[in-house]
């Protein structure tokens, strides 16, 4: 068993594939905390299906590099859901619901119409659930990918106290001279970045998971926030790393593998919750 | 010169005024009362003055140097704080994040800002501790300990006691009352016009008469 592990691990871009998946599920835990407690959980989802219209897009009219493309549209759309918090018209659960199912449906008509691939089922099942397309990174791609989630682990380390400020207490934070509309926009920013990340290791159908479970799992446990954050950031390497080495080892799809650790990671910690009764700081 | 003088304030929402003609002062020591009944416009009177709002109509003018952002506030709770895992000295501490701007992380003088505030309060022993374990006491103490992190000066309480029960309403407003002995200008929000009358230097009343 070891003997497979190693000599798949000879091959240049199984070792791309645990480096970048280590990375996206570390971002990705990060800001899970402040989503979870922000009530914005499903944003993730949301805004996955927006870079999968946009993905769709981008294979339509043959972008070379659909990161282009998908980067901003999904940056556009994170800035407009968390603004809509506060618009009255329509409440921020619904413009979430909207907009997502509204990209998932022109995402895959657009990917039926115009497609030229022999496969489609398959291109569409894969950018979903992310099947193989973290063993297919090209080089560029997983540069992309380190240098991005470089800029999203310094930048959430340089304002974390500001978005604890944020995500306690908005009003408060306003109201003592914190900018909290440029903050609420930095965390939309990180989290479209995160998103269109994320879609390389899990797809964008599970998304969601990897940015709120390691959250929820941590939160069973810790009581304070910086333990929480540090402990969703352990919680979902080690579940990215252990679904990522059982897929490769027994085949299995590397998304939903990860998801299905995550889960797991998720029970273990209610139990240890409800055992411990929790009073570690 | 007062700190803060509100002249012909009117509020409400886009189309619908809810209160209007307010005036008052506020000076240095005050312990000022607002009181009113549930829809009056409490609430949205402390927005305005916390510059979350804007005004209908009129003028909050601030003097002797005194900034709006200057208020330290003590907000009724929200339904995010209820399950939020937070130890009571991260809460503390980030009263301090108004004066940091760009600056990441906390000095050593903000540090020990937010410990002697928490002493103040009498909550040191609680500092390790989850805030959504305490009691609502407990709570509004952390939460009173943060608005002096944020400003020395002006405190801003809307409605502090509400839910607690008799005895730790009463710790709650002698608290304030040594505070404000301290030096600290008080601006309680309330509608429990009992206790105005009793440690208010000042009362003034919103909307109809209670």
């Amino acid at each position: 068993m070891m003997d497979k592990l190693f000599l798949y691990l000879e091959f240049p871009f199984v070792r791309y594939a645990l480096i970048v998946g280590v990375l996206i599920a570390l971002c990705s835990s990060l800001l899970g905390v402040t989503l979870v407690l922000k009530r914005f959980s499903f944003i993730g989802d949301g805004l996955s299906h927006v870079a999968f219209g946009a993905m769709s897009i981008a294979a339509v009219v043959n972008l070379t590099d659909d990161m282009l493309l998908v980067l901003p549209v999904t940056v556009v759309c994170a800035v407009l859901l968390l603004q809509s918090g506060k618009n009255t018209n329509i409440k921020g659960d619904a413009a979430i619901a909207m907009i997502s199912v509204g990209a998932l449906a022109f995402g895959y008509l657009l990917m039926n119409i115009f497609s030229t691939s022999s496969n489609l089922t398959g291109d569409v099942c894969s950018t979903l659930f992310g099947s193989t397309s973290i063993l297919t990174l090209t080089q560029s791609e997983v540069y992309v990918c380190i240098a991005l989630s470089v800029i999203v682990v310094i930048v959430f380390v340089l304002f974390y106290n500001k978005i604890f400020a944020v995500t306690f207490d908005e009003d408060f934070a306003r109201a003592t001279g914190t900018q909290a509309d440029v903050y609420n926009l930095l965390i939309a920013i990180v989290i479209a970045v995160i998103i269109v990340l994320a879609m390389n290791l899990v797809g964008s159908l599970l998304i969601s998971a990897l940015v709120i479970f390691p959250a929820l799992s941590a939160m069973r446990i810790f009581r304070s926030f910086r333990s929480v954050t540090i402990c969703s950031a352990v919680l979902s390497v080690v579940c990215a790393l252990a679904g990522m080495i059982v897929s490769i080892l027994a085949g299995t799809p590397v998304g939903s593998t990860i998801v299905a650790a995550d889960v797991l990671m998720f029970g273990l910690c209610w139990c240890a919750g409800l055992i411990r009764g929790g009073v570690i700081a | 010169m007062a700190l803060l003088t509100v002249k012909e304030l009117s509020l409400g929402y886009e189309h619908r005024v809810i209160a209007e003609g307010i005036n008052f002062e506020v000076n240095s020591g005050d312990y000022l009362y607002i009181v009113g009944a549930n829809g009056s416009g409490k609430t949205t009177l402390m927005k305005t003055l916390l510059g979350l709002k804007k005004p209908l109509g009129g003028q909050i003018i601030t003097g002797d140097g005194f900034k709006l952002n200057e208020i330290g506030y003590l907000p009724q709770q929200t339904e995010v704080q209820k399950d939020f895992p937070a130890s009571v000295r991260e809460i503390v501490l980030s009263g301090c994040q108004g004066h940091c701007g760009l600056r990441p992380f906390y000095t050593k003088r903000e540090k020990a800002l937010a410990e002697s505030n928490m002493e103040r309060m009498g909550i040191s022993n609680l500092a390790r501790r989850c805030y959504r374990e305490l009691s609502g006491g407990q709570q509004q103490r952390v939460l009173l300990a943060r608005a002096l992190c944020a400003a020395r000066k002006v405190l801003l309480l809307d409605e502090p006691v509400s839910g607690l029960d008799p005895l730790v309403t009463e710790q709650m407003y002698k608290l304030i009352k040594e505070l404000n002995e301290e030096g600290v200008t008080i601006i309680m929000i309330s509608h429990d016009l009992n206790a105005a009358q009793k440690y208010g230097s000042s009362v003034i009343q919103i909307g109809d008469a209670l």
